[in-house]
């Protein structure tokens, strides 16, 4: 099953980073995994809460430009290569990645990392094949 | 009438034109006299650029009445623009005058299939503004039966367009919209109506918003052109064709020049329209700097007319920026946003680095073009760039930014953030 990531457009104006942490917590927003890619120009801010609709709303009411992007959210098994193995079976795969970040804490024991591909159901289809499991 | 016959008309109109003026008018005349120009200088259209321009700051100063050209119990109205970037430009009129005028209307009506068989719903504002007043006066000689709707109460204009069976629509385009979407809301399909034509003006618009109204009221829609300076609505009309408005060039003769320059361009070339009144009596502006830029053709129209066409308006010449040697307009790089599916929500900035020109675009991000990665994001403005550098000539840095992001004074953005001004 897919995971819904928020992804904010963020202008690189000095404070607007925090605006936006501030804002989910003023309203309850729980972030779970979070990355940005910054550019010159701008920063793409992708968010994992746990109420995704209440947060887009919360960040749209301030004319931010928000979008759900669905993600991989792969179990990395807690051994050296982990990660490293997943990666490798994409690629046999010939899937592409576009992205990876990892969540704050661990579930079961496991790491926990978001994966942007461009086909999510090919990806889980090869990785759980290949013995992975999602959350 | 054939081309060299209209040169000759124009000619011979002209010549007594500028006598009149020079010998009624003294703003004019010392306009004139500082060039060192006489009457007998213009012995036809051929001398017309030894004559002085004549620009809305001109009006201005000569307002109200100087640049009445007959004794004012010969004149028998005025109209008035609506003075909304500064103070207002009154026009007067003779009788001559005001039947010039609507017969310039009347051969528009004409041209969008108007006959007296027709009902002319004319739905522009009627009093100082001259759209009301122009159509209805064109509409009258066509011997239409015409509708004085004037503006606004849109439910009574449908039930008016409805009952009598109206079918030549007359208003600006915005409008025209809104018409077309309450019919649409109230039920009625564009076939209801008895509508085949509107003749929309007196606002920018696009290609787009004509195939929008074309097929929410069913009709075709024409665009026409005039300016409260010339007389009003009618100066310029489309015909069946839609391609360049036709200048009623029997009376107002039209030259195109470069705005920096103020020499005059030939056709096919991009610049400012400049407007000589060749046979109104009481208000005859002789090169009327007109600040619309476009362009003229005289290549054969498939309706037959002979008349000289102009563009639809690309721009204001005062809005006009010289980078990299070439003319840039505002209104271009807006149509490329349009057409690439931008919203018309930007910012032009432009600077000089190490004596080079430079271009950066700002442009809003609509909340469905964006995407999560950079690359996407990158490469949109890749290809919003290589279309601006198409349509300019010279290519731009484009920027995507956050919606809203662009600042907005008193309602209305700012568009050009000239840099290189700070540096002079
Ligand atoms: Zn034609």
């Amino acid at each position: 099953m897919a995971i819904k990531q928020l992804t904010v457009f963020v202008e690189n104006s000095r404070g607007r980073l925090a605006e936006i942490t501030g804002l989910l917590a003023a309203h309850d927003i729980n972030m779970r995994a979070l990355s940005i890619a910054d550019t010159q120009d701008y920063g793409i801010l992708r968010l994992i809460v746990n109420d995704t609709e209440k947060a887009m709303r919360v960040l749209r009411e301030k004319d931010m430009l928000v979008q759900i992007t669905d993600i991989v959210g792969l179990k990395v098994p807690d051994r050296p290569g982990g990660l490293s193995g997943a990666l490798t079976v994409l690629d046999q795969a010939e899937i592409n990645l576009e992205y990876l970040y990892a969540f704050f804490t661990n579930v079961d024991d496991s790491a926990v990392v978001a994966l942007r591909v461009e086909d999510n159901a090919a990806a889980e289809k090869v990785l759980r094949d290949a013995g992975y499991s999602m959350i | 009438m054939p081309a060299e016959r209209i040169r000759d008309l124009q000619s011979e109109k002209l010549t007594s034109q500028v006598r009149h003026v020079y010998d009624h008018v003294p703003y004019y005349r010392s306009l004139m006299d500082q060039k060192g120009v006489r009457p007998e200088d213009i012995r036809g259209i051929k001398d017309i650029g030894k004559l002085p321009f004549l620009s809305k700051e001109d009006l201005r100063e000569t307002y109200p009445y100087g640049m009445l050209a007959v004794p004012l119990s010969d004149c028998v109205r005025i109209q008035s623009t609506s003075g909304t970037t500064g103070k207002r430009v009154i026009a007067y009129y003779t009788q001559h005058d005001v039947d010039l005028w609507e017969e310039c209307c009347a051969r528009a009506i004409v041209a969008a299939g108007g006959s007296r068989e027709d009902v002319v719903q004319v739905c522009y504002g009627y009093g100082l503004f001259t759209g009301g007043p122009g159509l209805n006066g064109g509409s009258h000689k066509v011997g239409s039966l015409t509708l004085p709707m004037s503006s606004g109460n849109t439910d009574r204009q449908i039930q008016f367009m409805m009952d009598l069976k109206a079918t030549i629509l007359c208003c600006t385009p915005s409008y025209a919209s809104y018409i077309g979407e309450s019919l649409k809301e109230s039920g009625y399909k564009p076939e209801d109506n008895f509508l085949k034509a509107g003749i929309f003006g007196a606002e920018p618009w696009t290609e787009e918003m004509r195939r929008d109204i074309e097929r929410l009221l069913g009709i075709k829609a024409y665009d026409i052109y005039g300016l409260t300076e010339t007389s009003g609505p009618g100066v310029a009309f489309e015909c069946a064709a839609q391609n360049g408005m036709h200048i009623n060039e029997d009376h107002f003769y039209a030259e195109i020049i470069d705005p920096a320059t103020g020499e005059p361009l030939p056709d096919g070339e991009k610049g400012e329209l400049v407007f000589t009144s060749l046979d109104k009596e009481a208000f005859p502006l002789l090169r009327y700097r007109t600040r619309d830029i476009c362009v003229l053709t005289r290549e054969k129209c498939s309706c037959g007319r002979t008349h000289v066409r102009m563009s639809k308006p690309m721009g204001r010449s005062d809005d006009m920026m010289i980078i990299r040697g070439v003319n840039v307009f505002p209104s271009q790089i807006e149509a490329v946003l349009l057409k690439e599916g931008y919203a018309p929500n930007y910012l032009i900035e432009v600077d000089r680095v190490n004596n080079s020109d430079t271009l950066d675009v700002y442009v809003e991000l609509l909340p469905e073009q964006f995407t999560d990665t950079v690359g996407g994001i990158t490469a949109m403005e890749k290809k919003l760039a290589g279309a601006i550098r198409t349509m300019l000539g010279i290519g731009p840095i484009v920027h995507l930014v956050a919606p809203k992001s662009i600042k907005r004074s008193e309602g209305k953005a700012v568009r050009v953030i000239d840099k290189r001004k700070l540096h002079d």
